[in-house]
């Protein structure tokens, strides 16, 4: 049993990953600078476009940018709810939907005929549809409406010291609080 | 476009006229317009914005605000079943089923030939004798199937209201307990008098003695609120009568303004002798527009006695006299702050407080705003004395407290009780006698459970409003709760994001419950959010939203577990559905282009 006053000393290992978002919160995340190098004092990474690994193994942490929008970004999710003791949703598109949640209110086949069929300069008749390619849902969802997430870091992006912040906090053991000045919504 | 014009003059400047086009009664102008054209148009916006010197998007906000002001045609007929939880529990679902197969409509949905539209409305205030809806702002009680079927022939034949049985928009009393107020024998002008025996300052003086405290809910000491009022810089002050009785399940205001209306309105020209006030303002709610007449013709009485108007009991100087405005289907006005801006002519938003209605309220003019129990009992407190009445109820809530009691019970009606009655014993009297819960105060009030019935209505234990709706033994809820926090959703004026998106969200959470995709981790967030919502709230709408979820999952949690799903989470909606609209245009049905439910 350790003491109150220990902390353990294996470093936690931490997925990332991004479904339909625009990799921001990946570059707030390098923002961090030199304090990434604290942070890799303490964690070590599995999946994440950091390490190029493919599938998510058992972590404590996973990290999920963007929104549910289509059948691989289910399944990705879920093996990262599978595999990771701790979700985190980051950022607005993972956390509300966010911009591609802006198509909700319009039929993805509208989308898909508009996007195929009616732009000028498209030369295709058919819309894609190898077995290889992930079908689109009918509307796009913040990750939890999908699986259980446990925490969640508001902003576009989020900044690199509320992201450091939040996980030094949750590492530590303390409830991960960022202040005022930390939030960031533009 | 002439033909838009010249109907434009002709409706719409006889309105504009009759309230000297005067940009702060846009509520009014707009209700009188919308009760000639049944909507209002563009061509009305253009026409009343350019008239009263308003942006267009001013008058276009304050039709959005309100629930009752349609800005495109909703029928001629427009038929609004109530929807509090009593009215569910007397069958209202069914009977909307009902009328809306008669005419083939979904809810909400006008009839192809303009004819009608069927929808659902908050609590209109008839809940002992409900179900009961509104058709074109005026109310129809004790709903049945064949009342129903009768009033579908009705608007078919296009039978003008007028002519529909008087019985169907009969609203009784049902008073079955009285206390001090309605027992008293009033005459006019009596406490009035007496008022002016003692002057302003004695009259204060009574009302401090009696250590009254306002009826509205929130319980502040009459005296001391009038005090301060009257001790505020400046030469106009306004008295205002809160008669925006909308928290589901209350209707004692309702009888107070259909049998004791003088009492109100000499205790609002008491307080406006007080205060030093020349002019009150009654804000009836737009559910109760059918009283609109009768309460005119009795302040014109009033003002025939000389006792309303100018030289009021021949006291040179002592002038009052009292205007009625109507709401417009908006919960949110019963706020005080937000009352004055719908009386000022916009959308009734809570205003950030202080600085207080009685430094800055009514046109930022001292202003004292009581609830019409209120003011009806400082009529009492004049004729009989302050030491009197506090002689009554207990030593921190002094006096009587009406009650409006509806739900499980043989006799619901109006009780005046003293403060200090025990539930037990309310229950007893109404013929309670199964009951599992009662919700005292409205939605936004406070659930109790069998094992608290020994608890006092009073300010020091059971603070309330005046509704106390029965849930007998047969009852969910669960459900209740989820009625509740609908009306809420409903009713948030989306000024403040903790009270407009965590309603939502309440909401969502509590739908998904029932369609028993509910999880230990919704469970948990809907504590969070009560939590976040009573604590961030702009106003007390969202402070309080999340109480009746709050109070059944400590008191009836088992109608919350039997409901939940024992996996780790589930989504509230089918994945592989949501992948249905994408295989159709894809024309794909292999393997891949389908989701299991396992994680």
């Amino acid at each position: 049993m350790l003491s109150p006053r220990e902390t353990p000393k294996r470093k936690l290992r931490v997925a990332t990953t991004s479904l339909s978002g625009c990799f921001g919160c990946h570059m707030s995340f390098l923002d961090m600078d030199e304090k990434l190098l604290e942070l890799i004092e303490l964690v070590e990474f599995d999946r994440s476009p950091l390490t190029d690994i493919k599938h998510c193994g058992t972590c404590d942490i996973g990290i999920i940018e963007g929104s549910v929008c289509n059948s691989e970004n289910v399944h990705v999710l879920r093996e990262f709810r599978r595999s990771c003791r701790t979700l985190i949703s980051l950022g607005a598109c993972a956390v509300n939907g966010g911009l591609p949640a802006l198509r909700n209110e319009l039929d993805v086949r509208e989308v898909l005929r508009e996007v195929y069929f009616e732009q000028p300069g498209v030369v295709s008749n058919t819309i894609p549809n190898d077995v290889e390619l992930p079908l689109l849902l009918d509307k796009a969802r913040p990750i939890n409406e999908v699986v259980r997430v446990d925490y969640f870091i508001p902003g576009c992006p989020p900044s690199g010291d509320a992201i450091f912040k939040f996980l030094t906090d949750l590492i530590a053991g303390r409830t991960p609080r960022l202040d005022y000045q930390q939030m960031r919504f533009d | 476009m002439s033909l838009v014009h010249s109907s434009a003059g002709e409706v719409l400047e006889p309105i504009l006229e009759r309230y000297s086009r005067n940009p702060r009664h846009l509520m009014q102008i707009l209700r009188e317009t919308q009760e000639r054209l049944d909507f209002i148009p563009a061509w009305a916006v253009d026409h009343l914005a350019e008239a009263l010197a308003l942006a267009r998007t001013q008058v276009q906000a304050v039709i959005d605000f309100y629930a009752f002001f349609y800005g495109s045609p909703r029928g001629k007929y427009r038929v609004l079943f109530s929807d509090n939880v009593t009215d569910r529990m007397q069958g209202n679902t069914a009977l909307l089923s009902r009328m809306l197969s008669k005419f083939g409509l979904a809810q909400g949905q006008v009839s192809g030939d303009g004819l009608v539209s069927i929808d659902t409305t908050s609590c209109t205030g008839m809940c002992d004798q409900g179900p009961a809806l509104l058709v074109n702002s005026y109310p129809v009680t004790r709903l049945s199937s064949q009342r129903i079927d009768q009033i579908c022939e009705l608007i078919k034949g296009r039978t003008p209201l007028e002519e529909w049985p008087a019985e169907f928009f009969r609203v009784e009393d049902n008073i079955r307990y009285k206390g001090v107020l309605l027992s008293t024998e009033m005459v006019n002008g009596q406490a009035l008098k007496r008022a002016v025996e003692l002057g302003p300052q004695g009259m204060l003086a009574e009302m401090k003695v009696s250590n009254f405290r306002g009826r509205g809910g929130a319980g502040f000491t009459t005296g001391v609120k009038w005090e301060a009022c009257r001790n505020a810089s400046g030469e106009t002050r306004y008295v205002i009568c809160n008669a925006d009785e909308g928290e589901p399940g209350t209707f004692k205001d309702r009888v107070l303004l259909a049998s004791f209306s003088e009492r109100v309105f000499e205790g609002m020209t008491i307080a406006g002798y007080v205060i030093g006030a020349s002019k009150g303002l009654v804000y009836l709610r737009a559910e109760y527009r059918y009283m609109l007449e009768k309460l005119q013709a009795a302040l014109e009485a009033r003002r025939k006695a000389n006792l309303l108007g100018k030289d009021i009991l021949g006291q040179k100087g002592f002038d009052f006299d009292i205007e009625i405005h109507l709401g417009a289907g908006a919960y949110v006005c019963g706020e005080e702050t937000a009352l004055i801006e719908s009386l000022e002519g916009k959308p009734g938003r809570p205003r950030i407080r202080p600085p207080f209605p009685v430094t800055h309220g009514y046109l930022g003019k001292p202003t004292v705003v009581n609830n019409v129990e209120t003011l009806a009992k400082a009529s009492l407190i004049a004729q009989n004395g302050g030491a009197w009445y506090r002689g009554l109820g207990t030593k921190l809530s002094t006096g009587t407290k009406l009650l409006s009691i509806s739900g499980d019970c043989d006799r619901p009606g109006i009780y005046e009780y003293p403060f200090g009655v025990r539930i037990a014993q309310i229950l007893e009297d109404c013929g309670a006698r199964n009951a599992m819960a009662v919700q005292v105060g409205g939605a936004a009030g406070t659930c109790l459970a069998q094992h608290e019935f020994g608890r006092k209505i009073a300010f020091e234990d059971v603070s309330t409003s005046g509704a106390l709706m029965v849930f007998g033994n047969n009852r969910d809820m669960f459900e209740v709760a989820r009625n509740f926090m609908h009306f809420f959703k409903h009713e948030s004026c989306g000024f403040c994001t903790p009270c407009r998106v965590g309603t939502t969200l309440m909401c969502n959470i509590l739908d998904k419950i029932a369609n028993g995709k509910g999880t230990a981790y919704e469970m948990n967030e809907l504590s969070r959010l009560h939590q976040l919502l009573s604590t961030a709230s702009h106003c007390g709408l969202g402070q309080s939203a999340g109480r009746p979820v709050n109070d059944t999952l400590q008191k009836f949690r088992p109608s919350y577990d039997r409901r939940l799903s024992q996996k780790d989470f589930e989504p509230a909606f089918d994945l592989d559905a949501a992948l249905a609209p994408a295989r159709e245009i894809t024309e794909r049905d292999d393997a891949d282009a389908h989701l299991g439910t396992d994680l």
